[in-house]
C-alpha cells in the first residue's frame, strides 16, 4: 500500500453572493462541494475540468491561500486546515505551488536572483552566500545558467519564465507541488519541454505533484491518477491509463471524445454536449450533469449520485453503475 | 483547374519600431479555392494573425503592408481604398476573433450590433434586417433566437458569443470567412459545438475558410490544407492528411511529435529544443536552422525556398533539394 502523502475529505468552499443596499447574503456559490481524494508519495495526481469546474480552487485550498469552507486536509498526518499562522508557514515549505501565468506570478522589478531567493529568506535558510550559491543550482537544475540570476523577468520567453516559477518553488526542498495550469500559456514546442523537465525533476527529487489543467493529453501524459471535476465535485476518478481507456462517466466520455485529434484519418463518434456548463450558484437538482447528460434518467434529477468505487481504485459519482453494486 | 477564391503571394507585413523594420510576415503565398477549408497553424509570433489581418487590410501602425498581392475576385485588395475595402469586409470577406467577449460592443444589445452590418452592406430596412439577423441566430445554432437579439452579451456565456461572433460574419453570406483562433478561448465541450458549426456552415453555404490556429487538432479536425508558419514564413504546406502522415519540414515533425495525445500514452514527449526566434532577429540562413536536428552547413547560409516534397506538398528546408537527403527525414518519424 503507497503511503499516502496528503488526504482531502469532503472539502468545501461556497463563497457567499452578497447583494441588496444591505450587502445580505443572497445566495452562495458552491464552487468547490465535497471534493475527497489522496495523494500518494511520488505520485502526479491530475485534476481536470473545464473552466468554472473548481480545480483551481482547490488547489489554493490546499495551500489555504483560500479558507475552506468545511472539510479536512490532512498532510503527512497532520490536520492543515486549523493551523495557526506560524505553524501554516512551517507546513508550507512542504508545499509550494506553480503557477498559470508566467508572465503575472514572477515580480518585474527583482531580480531572478531575488525571486528564486526570497522562499529561502522566509523560511531562514542558510546565510547570504548558501542562498546564492543555491539559487545557481537551482537554476542549471531548471536548465537555465547561473549567468541569468542577475537577469529581469522580462528578459526572459515564457517557457525560461516558467522555469524560474518552478526552481523558486524547488527553493525549499519541497515534498508535495501543486502546479495550477503550469503549461497552458505556452507554446506547443515549449509546453513538451517543461512537461519533460516536471518529469526528471520528480524522479530526481522524488516530489509529489498535483497538477491542475484543462488539457486532457497533458494530463494523461503527465499524471498516474486523474479525478475529472464538473460543477464543484470530482465525478470521476482512476488511474490515468484506466481512465482514459475505459471511462465511466458520461461527463468523461463526453469530455474525452470533445478533444480534437491531430490526426485526420481518426475517426471517431464524437458525443457533442448540448448547452452550458450550468451556474455554480444555482447547480441543477440531483446530479450536477443530468442537464447535459446522454443517459440521464428520471432518478438522476432528483437524487444526488454517490461517490464510490466502481472496480478497484475506479471511482465515479453516476447513477448508471448503482445496480453493479447490488 | 478550380479557381482560388482569394489568392494571396508574396505578402510582406514589416512593423516599423524603434528596433528596427521587423518582418512579421515575410513572402507569404498562398490560396484558398472555393469551399474549401485553409488552415494556417503556427506559434505565437509566426505571423499568422498578422496575414489575417493584412488580408482585411486591418495592419495599425506602427505595422505596414509593403510588398506583395492579394487577389480576391481577380482584384487586388492592396490597391483599394478604404472606402472600398469597407464594402469587402464583412460583406465579402467576413472575419471571427478569438476573444468573444471583447469583440462584441457591451453597451448595444446583440440585435442592434447584427443588423448594423447588414443594414450598411444589403442596404435593407429595419425589420427586413431584424429579421434576417434572427433567421441566421436560428442557422447557427442559437435557442430562443427572437430574446437573444434583445439581450446585451454580458447576458451570454462564452460559447453563445462566440456563435453571435459567427452569426455577425456570416450574416451577409460572405465569400471568405477568416477565424482567427475561433476556438481557443472556450472550453473542449464548447469548441467541439463550434468547431461542429462551422464544419455544417462550410458544407451549406459553401463558404470558404481561412482557419488560424495554434491547435493542431482543430487543424485535423476541420481543415483540406494546411500552411503552418515560422517565423514569418510559410515553411510547410500540403493536404492535411499528407503533412499529418509524412511532414516534410523539421519543424512541422517535432509540432507533432511534440503534442500530448489523449489516446496514447507516450513515454517521453519529443520536444523542439531552444525557443521561438524573434521576428527579425535571425538575418542569414534558415529560421529554424539553430533549433534543428538535421541543420548542415547550407541551413546556415542560405534561406531556403518553398521545395517540393511530394505530389502536392511542399517544404522549405533544404533537405529536400536531394531525395537521399531527405529520407533521413521518414527514418526519424518511424
Amino acid at each position: 500500500m503507497q503511503e499516502a502523502l496528503l488526504e482531502v475529505k469532503q472539502l468545501k468552499k461556497h463563497f457567499p453572493i452578497q447583494g441588496g443596499v444591505l450587502k445580505q447574503q443572497v445566495g452562495t456559490v458552491k464552487a468547490v462541494d465535497g471534493v475527497t481524494f489522496t495523494l500518494h508519495k511520488g505520485e502526479t495526481f491530475g485534476l481536470v475540468g473545464e473552466s468554472g469546474c473548481g480545480k483551481s480552487t482547490t488547489g489554493r485550498m490546499l495551500m489555504r491561500l483560500l479558507e475552506p469552507s468545511e472539510g479536512e486536509v490532512l498532510f503527512d498526518g497532520k490536520e492543515m486546515t486549523t493551523l495557526n499562522k506560524k505553524d501554516l508557514r512551517h507546513l508550507r515549505k512542504d508545499i509550494q505551488m506553480v503557477f498559470q501565468d508566467p508572465f503575472a506570478s514572477l515580480n518585474p522589478r527583482h531580480t531572478v536572483e531575488k525571486i528564486i531567493e526570497e522562499p529561502l529568506i522566509v523560511h531562514q535558510l542558510g546565510n547570504k552566500a548558501e542562498r546564492k550559491k543555491r539559487v545557481r543550482e537551482l537554476l542549471e537544475i531548471v536548465g537555465l545558467s547561473a549567468y541569468h540570476a542577475k537577469r529581469y523577468p522580462h528578459q526572459f520567453s515564457g517557457g525560461q519564465r516558467q522555469r524560474i516559477g518552478i526552481a523558486r518553488a524547488l527553493a525549499v526542498n519541497p515534498k508535495l507541488i501543486i502546479a495550477d495550469e503550469p503549461v497552458s500559456a505556452l507554446d506547443v514546442s515549449i509546453q513538451a519541454q517543461v512537461l519533460n523537465l516536471l518529469e526528471d525533476l520528480q524522479k530526481e527529487l522524488g516530489l509529489t505533484y498535483l497538477f491542475i489543467a484543462h488539457d486532457l493529453g497533458v494530463v494523461r501524459h503527465i499524471s498516474d491518477r486523474v479525478g475529472v471535476m464538473y460543477l464543484g465535485r470530482i465525478v470521476e476518478m482512476a488511474d490515468s491509463e484506466k481512465l482514459y481507456l475505459d471511462s465511466k462517466h458520461p461527463y468523461t466520455q463526453a469530455l474525452l471524445s470533445a478533444v480534437p485529434v491531430p490526426d485526420p484519418e481518426y475517426g471517431k463518434d464524437r458525443i457533442i454536449l448540448t448547452g452550458d456548463v450550468p451556474s455554480p450558484s444555482n447547480p441543477p437538482s440531483g446530479c450536477p450533469f443530468h442537464t447535459r447528460c446522454p443517459k440521464a434518467m428520471d432518478v438522476c434529477s432528483s437524487v444526488v449520485p454517490e461517490f464510490r468505487e466502481i472496480e478497484p481504485g475506479h471511482h465515479t459519482a453516476c447513477h448508471l453503475y448503482e445496480e453493479d453494486l447490488v | 483547374m478550380e479557381q482560388p477564391v482569394l489568392k494571396v503571394s508574396g505578402l510582406e507585413t514589416h512593423f516599423f519600431t524603434d528596433d528596427g523594420e521587423i518582418p512579421a510576415v515575410d513572402s507569404v503565398d498562398f490560396y484558398v479555392n472555393k469551399g474549401e477549408v485553409l488552415g494556417i497553424v503556427g506559434e505565437s509570433g509566426s505571423g499568422k494573425s498578422v496575414t489575417s489581418l493584412s488580408i482585411m487590410q486591418l495592419i495599425q501602425a506602427p505595422g505596414k503592408v509593403v510588398g506583395g498581392e492579394i487577389t480576391y475576385k481577380g482584384e487586388n485588395l492592396i490597391s483599394k481604398s478604404e472606402k472600398e475595402m469597407r464594402k469587402i469586409r464583412g460583406n465579402e470577406i467576413g472575419m471571427i476573433f478569438q476573444e468573444p467577449m471583447t469583440s462584441l460592443n457591451p453597451v448595444f444589445r446583440i440585435g442592434n450590433q447584427l443588423i448594423e452590418g447588414i443594414r450598411i452592406h444589403k442596404k435593407w430596412n429595419k425589420k427586413k434586417a431584424w429579421e434576417h439577423a434572427v433567421s441566421i441566430l436560428k442557422l447557427v445554432g442559437l435557442p430562443r433566437a427572437e430574446e437573444l437579439m434583445n439581450e446585451y452579451p454580458h447576458q451570454l456565456s462564452g460559447g453563445m458569443r462566440q456563435r453571435v461572433m459567427i452569426a455577425m460574419a456570416m450574416a451577409c453570406e460572405p465569400e471568405v470567412l477568416i477565424a482567427d483562433e475561433p476556438t481557443t478561448a472556450l472550453d473542449v465541450t464548447i469548441q467541439a459545438q463550434i468547431l461542429e458549426l462551422m464544419k455544417k456552415l462550410n458544407k451549406e453555404t459553401n463558404t470558404s475558410i481561412i482557419m488560424i490556429t495554434h491547435d493542431l487538432g482543430v487543424v485535423a479536425e476541420i481543415c483540406d490544407r494546411i500552411a503552418v508558419m515560422y517565423s514569418g514564413k510559410i515553411v510547410e504546406q500540403g493536404k492535411t492528411q499528407d503533412i499529418f502522415q509524412h511532414p516534410k519540414h523539421p519543424y512541422t515533425i517535432g509540432l507533432i511529435e511534440s503534442v500530448p495525445d489523449v489516446r496514447v500514452r507516450k513515454d517521453r514527449l519529443y520536444s523542439i529544443p531552444g525557443n521561438v526566434p524573434k521576428p527579425g532577429s535571425i538575418q542569414k540562413g534558415c529560421h529554424f536552422a539553430p533549433r534543428c536536428n538535421f541543420a548542415f552547413d547550407k541551413c546556415y547560409e542560405e534561406n531556403p525556398t518553398l521545395l517540393d516534397a511530394g505530389p502536392a506538398q511542399q517544404a522549405r528546408c533544404w533537405l529536400h533539394e536531394d531525395a537521399k537527403k531527405a529520407a533521413v527525414l521518414e527514418r526519424v518519424k518511424s
